[in-house]
């Protein structure tokens, strides 16, 4: 293959990564944003929605697509459930002050992974993807899900904004956002926006996982490389802000498609983790992102 | 946290009293175990030197760094390198190991340290990501997760008239032992000198501090390096005296298991890493028997201590009862 079909290639590989990449970055940038605190556990909610997906689509025999639409629809559904719960139990009962939850948080990264490890098993499974048409380009040809999977994230993208900027559920978390005490005063109740937002957040990584498990087969240790990425997203993307974190997302996940084929995986984390620190460290407001108030 | 008992020469007695008794009970264990449990135990002080290391950060100066694991395997890597492809002597490369974690610590520390709070800790961890990648990267002098196994006869020291064998466990033990009770009495030097004073005023308020004339960031810096100096030890002591040196002392677990052992033993408790590193040792050790996902354990521990404990074991005893130990 020459240069061109490669690059080509290249691209829709990072597209693909992107598109799963800014869901689940997402899901951790509206936890910021709103509740002002670091998810460490994104990423093993992201772990949990690939397993889910596995276990509901063992559950149905016959066409591949039923298995896949029925893990589409309850895996996101009980993860949503059991970050509520770890919101309720823990989260709630700190305060939300920032530093504890970072470690509570961690300790759930350990309790979710550990439990996965436990009843799930260290063997990677795949699922079947819902259908397998390929899609025949002059150079090569092209899985037909993948493509799926980009139309499948940029609609949920579009209708989470839709909902944060045109519905009410939406005016109240921005309003949770702007000013927690004067939202509370106006009678928003602030405690269940919270629980609400976390769940919220844990569900976007699990279907961005459920999206990605045909292709990368689920297993217990999957969840840290997203959590990095998101935090990488995240950071970049200026914390909090929707359309940094989507910028975001197609800058690293195309760059690192690109990056990839071309040069040794471990450097190209290496140095972007690296950049991003150091982004961290001299612009804290995000490349794209304003100054927080 | 709470801050300081009042001072004055019955408690500095005391505490310097307690302390000796602590260093000669640990003496006392290297007759008195059985084999098994000798090697954990001198495995558990070099692990308790990391965790003072990394008290010293996060308990005095309350800076609460995700990324602690660089420091460790700077000094792992840093002493265990150059035994292993030079054939440099084991005090040299003691000292290379400890020279490099003072260095990244340096350098991290300058950078980490613009930003405050959770910015700090994801700016840490991600420095400590990359050290942990570069371990792969370099796989051709590493051999990343496979490491690097350190034979005997690289493992002895010949200074003059003292011979010493690392492979052997008398030696062993009692290294590891003198390393203890010098990082010990080091942090209890820290704990009561003005230098430790004004990193406590920083963790209570920074703001005001500054405001009194201190410079909080040199203070800061200087509790940065401090700390990567010792966690650098320990990891060159780790590396030397158990003879293995792999990638997995530079992951994130590597991190975040000093942050619970201080945690568990009482942050700013200057015996506090100690007794959080045993017990925590030993539980995980025990699960580790029946359990293939002894790491739950970690989570649990970790969640139930922010929820119920925060102030760790020492730090709930000095607040009810003992108000004099440091």
């Amino acid at each position: 293959m020459s240069f061109g079909p490669h690059l080509l290639l290249a691209t829709l590989e990072g597209l693909v990564t992107a598109a799963v990449l800014a869901l689940t970055a997402l899901g951790l940038s509206l936890v910021f944003g709103v509740m002002r605190v670091v998810n460490v556990a994104h990423g093993e909610f992201f772990m949990l929605g690939a397993v889910l997906a596995w276990a509901f689509s063992t559950l149905v025999t016959g066409h591949p697509a039923l298995g896949f639409l029925l893990a589409l629809v309850l895996s996101p559904l009980v993860v949503g459930l059991v970050a509520l719960v770890a919101e309720r139990l823990v989260l709630r009962r700190l305060n939300y002050n920032p530093e504890s939850t970072i470690v509570a948080t961690i300790g759930l990264l350990y309790i979710i992974q550990q439990s996965v490890l436990t009843f799930y098993g260290p063997e990677a499974r795949p699922v079947v993807a819902p259908f397998s048409y390929r899609i025949m380009l002059p150079w090569f040809g092209y899985s037909g899900y993948k493509l799926f999977v980009i139309a499948a994230s940029i609609a949920l993208i579009a209708a989470t904004w839709l909902v944060l900027t045109r519905t009410r559920i939406g005016l109240v978390m921005r309003a949770t956002q702007y000013d927690r005490e004067t939202a509370q005063s106006f009678g928003i109740p602030v405690d269940r926006v919270y629980a609400g937002v976390f769940a919220l957040g844990a569900m976007l990584a699990a279907v961005a996982a459920v999206l990605i498990v045909p292709i990368q087969q689920a297993h217990y240790l999957m969840g840290l490389d997203p959590l990095l990425l998101s935090f990488i997203v995240v950071i970049i993307g200026g914390l909090g802000s929707l359309r940094g974190t989507v910028v975001a997302a197609l800058l690293i996940g195309v760059s690192d498609g690109v990056i990839s084929v071309f040069f040794s995986p471990t450097l190209a984390k290496m140095l972007a983790t690296f950049l991003v620190a150091m982004v961290l460290v001299f612009r804290p407001q995000g490349l794209f992102g304003t100054t927080a108030r | 946290m709470s801050g300081h008992a009042p001072d004055g020469a019955g408690s500095a007695s005391k505490a310097w009293a307690l302390h000796a008794v602590v260093i000669l009970g640990l003496l006392s264990l290297h007759v008195l175990l059985p084999d098994y449990h000798h090697g954990i135990a001198a495995r558990i002080m070099v692990l308790a030197v990391f965790a003072m290391g990394y008290n010293l950060l996060f308990g005095y100066t309350g800076l609460l760094s995700l990324g602690h694991a660089m420091f460790f395997a700077a000094g792992l890597y840093g002493a265990g390198l150059p035994v292993y492809h030079l054939g440099w002597s084991v005090p040299v490369a003691f000292a290379t190991g400890i020279a490099c974690g003072g260095l990244l610590a340096l350098a991290v520390g300058v950078l980490a340290l613009r930003t405050t709070g959770v910015a700090f800790m994801i700016v840490t961890m991600m420095f400590s990501q990359v050290a942990y990648l570069m371990i792969y990267w370099l796989g051709d002098w590493t051999r990343g997760d496979e490491g690097l196994t350190l034979s005997r006869s690289e493992r002895i020291v010949e200074l003059g008239p003292i011979f010493l064998d690392l492979t052997d466990r008398d030696t062993r033990f009692l290294l590891a032992w003198a390393l203890f009770s010098a990082v010990l009495v080091l942090t209890v030097f820290i704990a009561r000198s003005p230098f430790g004073r004004v990193l406590v005023a920083i963790r209570e308020n920074e703001e005001r501090t500054r405001m009194l004339g201190y410079n909080a960031f040199a203070n800061k810096l200087s509790a940065v390096v401090l700390s990567g100096l010792v966690c650098a030890m320990a990891g060159a002591a780790y590396g030397l005296l158990f003879g293995y040196v792999g990638a997995t002392f530079g992951s994130i677990q590597y991190s975040i298991l000093p942050l619970l052992w201080v945690l568990l033993g009482g942050a700013a408790t200057t015996l506090g890493p100690l007794i959080g590193t045993y017990f925590m040792f030993y539980i995980v050790d025990f699960t580790q028997g029946f359990l293939r996902a002894y790491m739950l354990l970690v989570g649990v521990a970790l969640i139930l201590l922010v929820l119920f404990f925060p102030k760790g074991i020492l730090g709930t005893i000095r607040e009810r009862w003992l108000k004099w130990l440091p």
